[in-house]
């Protein structure tokens, strides 16, 4: 224990020191001086580690997190918000994702669903502003259309490969 | 013929190769850019967030002389990063507005009184609504907007020293 006091950082309150930490320091008891006292200190600087700040401290919008009262227009909104992208975590759909413009998106989607714009046309003001990746239902366009022949052509190679290999068995 | 088609799988494993070569040289680009650049600046008005700086709205660009619309938050750190940028910028007599996102008066207050304050309107966007209409996804953005009201030009992600001819040289192009 006096080889930990030793060793104690000044700029550490002796309270925030847990059991944990004491434990990785008996452990680390053996090696060269020096480097223990560096390791110590990054191992508790761990435990000072704090969570940046990347979201605001503000609540989420109105409808943001609360359901439309009409279910028909709720389901309309909910159809809607699934294949719409978040434009911050680009993995998601608004419909899943926690950021918050992904909130203020729900709550645009659902306001607008209640003053009775169609889905289409608020998921047309999305892609005029962010173009095609804001949508999880892309377009058939020049971009696209690899993904949507390049099934239909594999699948017709593998007929022809197919075909050449039946025949072949035949004639032996 | 046969011999030929000897060579194919290494030439589709050679193509492959080129494809996965080429994607790690160069990465995906991932930002979302607005499609509203080369588009009107949709109409908004937005109330002011702090008294002593009046709120923005869309009449504000139309005055005939490009400006800058900066897109910021208290909240966010590269915002603190691009900010003596910007105070260069309105050193230079560039007119900069700004919309503060889901943000509030003494919020914004501290952070001017820390950073500097190098804008003439702040406008109050707490639900993002204008930022969506902007086609903006974050925190710092800066558009350019020529004199009559028109997006010429956007910059996501902080403003560093070496974006500050680009924007200037925007600024210009708008006259």
């Amino acid at each position: 224990m006096t080889a930990f006091h030793s060793y104690r950082h000044p700029g550490l309150v002796p309270g925030s020191i847990g059991p944990h930490t004491q434990r990785l320091w008996l452990v680390r008891h053996d090696g060269p001086r020096n480097k223990s006292g560096v390791t110590m200190v990054a191992v508790l600087s761990l435990f000072l580690a704090v969570p940046a700040l990347a979201d605001s401290g503000l609540p989420p919008a109105a409808l943001a997190n609360t359901q439309l009262r009409d279910p028909a227009l709720e389901a309309k909104a909910q159809a809607l918000m699934v294949t719409l992208r978040c434009v911050v975590c680009q993995g998601q759909s608004i419909a899943d994702s926690d950021a918050d413009l992904a909130g203020d998106m729900r709550a645009m989607v659902r306001q607008r669903i209640l003053a009775g714009e169609s889905p289409a046309s608020i998921r047309r003001w999305m892609v005029e502003r962010y173009g095609d990746y804001v949508s999880y239902d892309p377009p058939f366009s020049a971009v696209t259309a690899p993904l949507w022949i390049a099934p239909v052509l594999l699948l017709a190679i593998g007929g022809w490969l197919a075909r050449g290999s039946f025949k072949r068995r035949r004639r032996g | 013929m046969k011999r030929g088609l000897l060579w194919l799988p290494f030439l589709a494993f050679a193509l492959l190769f080129g494809v996965v070569a080429y994607g790690l040289r160069a990465p995906a680009d991932r930002l979302i850019h607005s499609k509203m650049v080369g588009k009107d600046l949709p109409a908004f008005a937005l109330p002011a967030i702090i008294q002593t700086k009046p709120g923005l709205d869309t009449a504000v660009f139309k005055q005939g002389k490009p400006r800058l619309l900066n897109v910021f938050a208290s909240w966010c750190i590269p915002c603190i990063a691009e900010a003596p940028q910007l105070m260069r910028l309105k050193a230079m007599g560039v007119s900069i507005d700004a919309i503060a996102i889901r943000d509030t008066g003494p919020a914004i207050q501290g952070f001017l009184s820390r950073n500097g304050d190098p804008y003439e309107r702040i406008g109050d966007d707490k639900i993002s609504q204008v930022q969506m209409s902007l086609g903006s996804s974050g925190v710092p953005e800066t558009f350019v907007i020529d004199g009559k009201g028109r997006i010429v030009d956007q910059h996501i992600g902080d403003v560093r020293e070496e974006d500050i001819p680009a924007l200037l040289a925007a600024l210009q192009g708008a006259k």
